[in-house]
């Protein structure tokens, strides 16, 4: 038991394992964060399939089927968008040129939308979508308009346009005629069957005599298609690494979600001792003032009434008897939400304070050189009270001691009391409550607790002025 | 009759208070709802006694104390009465603590700190008030039963019987032997036995009037103590 500790570090991966990708369930989802790119499956195929595999699998023929229908798209879309550009430059001149030119920007968008459904023909990973969802008719077209232009995934999908018009379609073309080339070769024995009495040519100026002349140019087609193979393979492969660099949802590093989780828990712990103050406030400033004004009545009343009815004066009396007790319940009430004295004085008078109502006899010696940050304050505070509650409640202290430091920036707190130890952190909220507190601060806290004692709590919180 | 100022930001209570006081024969020369306006009607109306919240716009933290100390530090012991919310040693120790440093600014002549909660309680409010414009001292039993707590154990004050507690209690209101034996419904004389036994057992020597106040509250917060309250200076 001795020698337990909870240590809260604000920073902890495991606190976003959760995902965010959002669109829809993909079967092998695209995992967020660079380092671990998924590989792409053709490239895999064509590095770890044998040869006969790679060549008698559909993904060949996949590939063709992408890379033409690709140049099928590739190229009127370079066309509409040299339109798109020329026109709307001619006609900047009038608004309408305007009009063409944000046309041409958002070209990119349906591109994109058509490219990451074509993908599937030679990748199994789905690509989200990475804009923000909305739809036109719901936001109008302006808005819509609006919103597009400014998210960069619309200009990095325009960029992919470009490419899929200037490189990627005529590469496809120049496979396919490569293909249809080893087509031919392979059929040269029976074209030249077919054909003759006519010269058929493979080679400029040299007739094939007859058609078993023509087998070579067959085996040289039977390795064309293979290289084709391996090259449409090669090809699709980088357009599909090209697709997931521009048209996929970049994701935020890790380090920048794990920072704004942390700022974020930090507001929501601000939030709550914001709302915890207020209340404090209003119980201060509303029932407190009321029930004093009460009591005050009261007295006043029972003045007035001197000695003419005792009956009465003995209502009255305990009327503001009553009248006081509720006074003194709020107090306490108050007390244990947000002390005044601590926000007055600080928190060493408002450990005082805890240390003079504390049935075991308490030594305070906190020393700070200045007020410390609001948080740091109240969680030092309450840290301080729920180890001297559990010094009260559990271990038979007969003494505890209570030293507050500020050394480099940082508080240190230390707890000790004399008690009989085997504290554990684990069991009850109490001090694994106070561990997630202080670790919202990037704070510590250890607990050493031998059983036979003492308990000793260490607590650590870094406070930059 | 007293010259009362009175700074009050809760509107209900400055209200109520006004009433009381006027009621008990006093005339409230100014009722005021922040620390500025209450230097401001002092300087202007010289008060017999200042009756002051501890806690006042626009910080809402301790600016009716330190006003009133501030005040007695212009205003040759002028004095004055703090009304808390809620008993913090931290205020009664920064308002009298000028009382255990020698020559502090006019010692803790005509200073009280009481309570809000004891208004209720006119005539013992309006008594309290009294002796602190005579120049007495006023200790809400509260903080001197919160000290009586602490220094109960294991010392010399455990050994008080009930009735001497109650007695030193009373004492640290600034109450005189003989209103504390009509509190009790005690002869003044069993009040002077009670004293003297309760100065034997701490150790004081026996004083008189507000001396006799500070030596229970210096020897209160004294030496030794496990819960000083000068740490947050």
């Amino acid at each position: 038991m001795s020698g337990e500790a909870i240590s809260g570090d604000a920073v902890s991966g495991d606190a976003v394992s959760g995902d965010a990708v959002s669109g829809e369930q993909p079967a092998k989802p695209l995992p967020p964060g660079e380092p671990a790119d998924p590989q792409v499956t053709l490239w895999t195929a064509l590095r770890h399939r044998p040869p006969p595999r790679f060549l008698l699998s559909p993904l060949p023929p996949r590939a063709y089927c992408f890379l033409l229908s690709g140049a099928f798209l590739g190229l009127p879309v370079l066309l509409v968008l040299a339109l798109l550009i020329a026109a709307g430059l001619l006609l900047s001149v009038l608004g309408a040129g305007l009009v063409l030119l944000t046309g041409a920007a958002l070209l990119g968008v349906p591109v994109a939308r058509i490219e990451r459904r074509r993908l599937r023909l030679v990748e199994p990973v789905v690509l989200p979508d990475p804009h923000r969802a909305m739809r036109v008719r719901d936001a109008g077209v302006r808005v819509w308009v609006r919103i597009r232009l400014r998210e960069r995934a619309t200009w990095r999908e325009l960029g992919y346009a470009v490419l899929l018009g200037v490189v990627f379609a005529p590469a496809g073309i120049g496979v396919t005629l490569l293909l249809a080339l080893a087509g031919i070769l392979v059929a040269t024995p029976v074209l030249v069957w077919a054909l003759a009495p006519e010269p058929v040519m493979v080679l400029p100026g040299q007739a094939i005599p007859d058609p078993l002349a023509a087998v070579p140019f067959s085996a040289a087609g039977v390795v064309g298609f293979v290289v084709v193979a391996y090259l449409a393979g090669l090809l699709a492969g980088a357009q599909v690494k090209t697709a997931w660099f521009l048209l996929a949802p970049r994701e935020e590093p890790l380090s920048r979600r794990v920072l704004e989780l942390t700022r974020s828990r930090v507001r929501l712990a601000d939030a709550f001792e914001a709302e915890r103050r207020r209340i404090e406030r209003d119980l201060h400033d509303g029932a407190q003032q009321q029930l004093v004004a009460l009591t005050m009545t009261l007295g006043l009343a029972e003045l007035e009434l001197g000695d003419g009815s005792p009956a009465a004066a003995a209502l009255l009396a305990r009327g503001r008897g009553e009248a006081r007790h509720a006074l003194e319940q709020l107090r306490e009430l108050v007390r244990g939400i947000h002390p005044r004295v601590l926000t007055d004085h600080g928190v060493a008078a408002a450990v005082t304070e805890v240390a003079l109502r504390h049935p075991v006899p308490v030594a305070v010696d906190i020393d700070l050189p200045r007020r410390l940050p609001d948080a740091v304050e109240t969680t030092a505070y309450f840290t301080v009270t729920e180890a001297l509650a559990n010094a009260a409640r559990h271990s038979g202290a007969s003494h505890v001691t209570v030293v507050g430091r500020l050394e480099r920036e940082r508080l240190r707190l230390v707890i000790t009391d004399d008690g009989c130890g085997g504290a554990d952190p684990d069991a009850g909220t109490g001090l694994s409550g106070l561990a997630d507190r202080l670790a919202i601060l990037r704070g510590r806290l250890v607990v050493s607790s031998p059983v036979g004692g003492p308990t000793e709590l260490r607590v650590e919180v870094p406070c930059a002025a | 009759m007293l010259r009362i100022v009175l700074a009050e930001d809760a509107v209900l209570l400055r209200a109520g208070l006004v009433e009381l006081l006027t009621r008990g024969g006093h005339e409230v020369r100014a009722a005021v709802g922040d620390a500025d306006a209450l230097a401001r009607a002092v300087d202007a109306e010289r008060p017999d006694v200042v009756i002051t919240d501890v806690r006042m716009p626009p910080g809402f933290r301790d600016e009716g104390l330190r006003a009133a100390l501030e005040l007695r530090a212009r205003h040759d012991r002028l004095p004055v009465l703090v009304l808390s919310q809620y008993v913090a040693t931290a205020y009664a120790t920064q308002l009298l603590g000028g009382g255990s440093a020698p020559g502090g600014p006019g010692g803790v002549a005509g200073l009280g700190y009481l309570l809000k909660d004891r208004v209720g309680e006119v005539a013992e409010f309006l008594d309290a008030l009294c002796r602190v414009a005579g120049g007495g001292t006023v200790i809400d039993p509260e903080v001197v039963r919160v000290l009586l707590v602490q220094q109960t154990r294991g010392r010399p004050l455990s050994r008080l019987t009930p009735r001497e507690r109650e007695v030193l209690a009373l004492m640290a209101q600034g109450l005189n032997n003989q209103a504390i034996a009509h509190r009790l419904t005690v002869t003044e004389a069993s009040v002077v036995k009670h004293s003297g036994n309760i100065f034997m057992k701490l150790e004081l020597d026996p004083a008189e009037g507000n001396r006799r106040v500070l030596a229970v509250l210096a020897h209160l917060r004294g030496e030794g103590s496990p819960g000083r309250t000068d740490a947050d200076t």
